[in-house]
């Protein structure tokens, strides 16, 4: 068999940077868990197990290599990125519908790895989000604030056990409560001091939710250093929220809140270094890629003001994925020996 | 004056690889042993193949012309010792494609006897038009890799040569070849860098060297005299830095057109051996008859470089340095990032033949299947063309020629660092060879057909201006044919109507006459005409009868 040079390659393979991205993404986990209950572990698990089991079946159909597609971690990655989205404590049938939308209809239908034009993990929590508002809102409080916390037992009768009531512990997040509290006409300073909401908010960005953004943003870090993610995306996402954030925070900082808080609530850091640079439906060129980041972190912005969602992540990855191939195109560089632009 | 300069550019792109060049730069280079056949490619250049002007039988000299050039893009082939033409026939050759090619088959005699040769003592006394011409005499081609004739090379037109740049960069893992020759032969490297100077008029002087190579620096800058305009600058060892492009922007901060030559922005680029031959060519009246290869790799047990006869057979050089042919699980020709597989292990060195790799059976490792890109970029990180592969990949795979252009296909200079970085095992330079055949393939085809089209187009042009010149010359002829002044009407001026009037009137009369009675019946009497009459009647009622046999 001849072959064509170059004869030499790195180690490198798909799956060994699926494999760094979910050590990247170990210490968020283990902070989710640790402040808001096991259950996102049980979701993790199930999301896994369906999106291995769709994307096998679909392999199967497809009569492709199965092993080495399998092996190449990208559907588990989908599958808990997708989990980290779903409140832990929403029933069990949410998450593996999320999880199998997300491969099927994400992934496989548009040929698998490499080839679908949206984020499947994205695609699959916008789906929740619309057909299943109500499960998709059931956030619980973090364990801090509950008189008692459950247990992983509780945790999993509640996942699996539908009906049981889990009003107990369930409260509207901070980005949710500053949303429902703004349009009720208080002030983002009264939401903060309330008796009933204030609790809510921690130093920065709420209760737990500090604590989880600043681990994905360890784990981000740790993929910026060692150049699995480029740094245009995640940096011009966050900048641009932080700067759209502050000038609106200087102009009215009654009814725009705090960069910090935009920038450490909700799934800001998850959404910047581990869901917005999922490298096959982001922007590849290093101009687009900043564009990219810069339209997400616009967009979430702005539904998280003005829009009817509390956090806009998603929709923002998946907004910026259509017009992806567009701004590639657009931002092609300057080929070497090119001239002057 | 100092020679070194410390100011470069860093070129975009780029890897670092681990170099592997200490396994054979370690001993002194060495002449192969005469082999009892020499193999000559005649296309051993960019270029038309030469043409043989040797017959089989005929006995040649060490140094004989046996191939000349032909036309401008072309470069003639000696024979590197004597011996007898013994084959002119298709041999395998050393080319990505395995296929065999003419190549001349000289039998050698271990006599190594001349031809008459003389060198010139002052190149100065030359000018360029006759340094150029015994450059290309001596079959002089770019040494580096791509073979390109080098006399080309000096002829800068009416251009101003600003700067001359001479290529040591040698940045391909493995190879040492130029190595080795910058510190064996630093001397002939700077006189032929000198007479390329003359040659250019080039205002400035660079060598561009890899700071790993240290041993090699130090011999140039010993060889450089005092007060000398030469310049030695070290380079970051970075792959690809010894591409041409690559090398004249880190040593001058200047950029080569995306379509246009280094002479665009007055630079010409030669490499450190193309140099030391034209030295020997012009100095000694030598031409190119042998060169300097590496030979290293896992299969090889002593790496070493050889200086090797132009037709030595690979297998043979590979016997001197001790490898063991069941050994060698992969032959390439070049280095490991650009370099091809050798199938057939007789195929002769070349001028283009810089290095041999054999890699050990043991070592052979099978690529890992690629899988689908992710598009993680990383190979727009590396690419030194700026270039997106990725995207490239795309369309070629999708074999959309036209966006295949529209991403600068053609500014790929098949480096290899996006294959090497990428994480889905995707043979990307493989998928840009193929994409770049089919374009021109396609190019030619539509050539072919316009010309077809052309041909078509031009005969039925010609027919309808035959058509219309038939008629002019009928209409002429007419014309000819009435008197001056003469109108349609008017039948006594014009002469033809005339007789075709006469003529008339003649038939017309004659029409008249026949139906005069015959003369026979003239003058009948009144029986005779009766029993005449009679028979017409007769005649006429059997007539009718036929008519209506029915009645």
């Amino acid at each position: 068999m001849t072959t064509s040079s170059p004869h030499l390659s790195t180690p490198n393979s798909v799956s060994r940077l699926m494999l760094h991205v979910g050590y990247a993404l170990i210490p968020g986990i283990a902070t989710y868990a640790w402040l808001f209950g096991a259950g996102v572990l049980v979701h993790i698990l199930l999301a896994s197990v369906t999106a291995m089991t769709a994307e096998a079946l679909v392999l199967m159909l497809r009569r492709r290599p199965m092993a080495s597609t399998l092996a190449d971690g990208s559907a588990i990655l989908s599958a808990v990125l997708l989990a980290l989205a779903i409140p832990p404590l929403a029933p069990w049938w949410i998450t593996v519908l999320g999880a199998g939308f997300a491969i099927l209809f994400g992934k496989q239908l548009y040929g698998g790895i490499g080839y679908n034009p949206f984020n499947p993990a994205m695609l699959g929590y916008a789906m929740l989000l619309i057909s299943f508002p109500l499960e998709m809102t059931r956030w619980p409080a973090a364990h801090s604030l509950l008189t008692q916390a459950p247990s992983l037992s509780d945790s999993v009768s509640l996942i699996f056990a539908s009906g049981v009531s889990m009003d107990a512990i369930s409260a509207a997040t901070p980005l949710d409560t500053l949303k429902t509290q703004l349009a009720l006409g208080v002030g983002i300073d009264a939401t903060r001091t309330g008796a009933e909401t204030g609790k809510l908010f921690g130093q920065i960005a709420g209760v737990g939710w500090e604590a989880i953004n600043i681990a994905f943003l360890l784990g981000g870090l740790y993929l910026l250093l060692t150049r699995r993610i480029a740094w245009q995306i995640p940096l011009a996402m966050l900048g641009s929220l932080a700067l759209l954030a502050t000038l609106f925070h200087l102009l009215d900082p009654q009814q725009y809140a705090s960069p910090l808080l935009h920038l450490f609530g909700g799934a800001a850091m998850l959404g910047a270094f581990f869901i917005a640079t999922d490298p096959v439906s982001a922007c590849t060129t290093p101009r687009g890629r900043i564009l990219f980041g810069i339209g997400i972190g616009v967009i979430t912005y702005a539904i998280r003001n003005w829009g009817g969602y509390p956090d806009g992540i998603a929709f923002a990855v998946l907004l910026m994925n259509m017009t992806a191939p567009t701004i590639d195109y657009f931002t092609q560089p300057r080929v070497f020996g090119g001239g002057k632009p | 004056m100092s020679h070194e300069t410390t100011k470069t550019w860093a070129f975009p792109g780029g890897l670092h690889l681990d170099d592997h060049k200490s396994i054979s730069n370690t001993h002194h280079v060495t002449r192969a042993e005469l082999p009892r056949q020499l193999v000559l490619p005649l296309s051993q250049h960019i270029g038309n193949a030469a043409i043989a002007c040797v017959a089989v039988g005929d006995p040649v000299l060490k140094g004989q012309r046996i191939a000349k050039g032909d036309g401008y893009v072309s470069a003639p082939v000696h024979a590197p010792t004597s011996g007898t033409v013994t084959a002119i026939d298709e041999q395998p050759v050393p080319h990505p494609s395995g296929l065999h090619a003419p190549c001349i088959t000289i039998r050698v005699d271990g006599k190594e006897e001349w031809i008459e040769h003389s060198g010139c003592e002052d190149y100065r006394t030359l000018d360029a038009s006759e340094l150029r011409n015994k450059i290309r005499e001596a079959g002089i081609v770019g040494l580096g890799g791509a073979g390109f004739p080098s006399y080309i090379k000096l002829n800068p037109g009416t251009s101003a040569v600003e700067t001359l740049v001479l290529n040591g960069a040698e940045c391909e893992p493995y190879i040492t070849c130029d190595d080795m020759l910058m510190r064996e032969r630093a001397g002939e490297i700077i006189q032929g860098m000198r007479i390329m100077q003359h040659a250019l008029q080039a205002r400035h002087c660079l060598i561009g060297i890899e700071d790993n190579k240290i041993e090699a620096f130090a011999a140039l800058r010993e060889a450089l005299a005092e007060n000398d305009d030469i310049q030695l600058v070290r380079i970051p060892t970075r792959y690809p830095a010894g591409g041409e492009k690559q090398l004249i922007y880190t040593l001058t901060g200047k950029q080569v057109p995306s379509h246009g030559l280094p002479l665009d922005i007055g630079v010409v680029c030669h490499n450190v051996g193309t140099a030391a031959a034209i030295y020997r060519a012009i100095v000694h009246g030598e031409p190119l008859l042998s060169r300097i290869i590496t030979l290293t790799g896992s299969g090889i047990p002593q790496p070493r470089n050889l200086d090797v006869l132009f037709g030595t057979a690979m297998c043979e050089l590979l016997e001197q340095v001790h490898a063991k042919a069941g050994d060698i699980g992969k032959l390439i020709m070049g280095g490991p990032m650009m370099g091809f597989e050798i199938t057939d292990s007789h195929a002769p060195v070349i001028k283009t033949s810089n290095c041999l790799l054999a890699e050990h059976r043991r070592d052979l490792v099978q690529p890992p299947a690629a899988m689908p890109c992710i598009r993680c970029g990383d190979c727009a990180t590396v690419c030194p063309a700026l270039l997106l592969p990725q995207q490239l990949f795309w369309y070629a795979q999708a074999r959309e020629f036209d966006r295949v252009q529209d991403y600068h296909l053609f500014d790929c200079i098949e480096c290899g660092c996006c294959s090497y970085v990428c994480p889905s095992h995707i043979p990307l330079v493989q998928y840009y060879r193929f994409a770049k055949t089919e374009i021109w393939q396609q190019e030619r085809d539509k050539q072919k057909s316009d010309a077809a089209r052309q041909r078509h187009e031009f005969r039925l042009e010609r027919l309808e201006r035959e058509k219309q010149e038939k008629k002019q010359r009928h209409a002429r002829k007419a014309e000819a044919l009435k008197p001056a002044g003469a109108d349609k009407g008017d039948i006594k001026n014009d002469p033809k109507k005339a007789a075709i009037m006469a003529a008339l009137e003649r038939a017309q009369q004659k029409k008249q006459q026949s139906h005069i009675q015959p003369k026979n019946v003239d003058h009948l009497t009144e029986a005779q005409q009766r029993e005449i009459d009679e028979v017409n009647a007769r005649r006429a009622a059997a007539h009718k009868q036929d008519q209506e046999p029915s009645s």
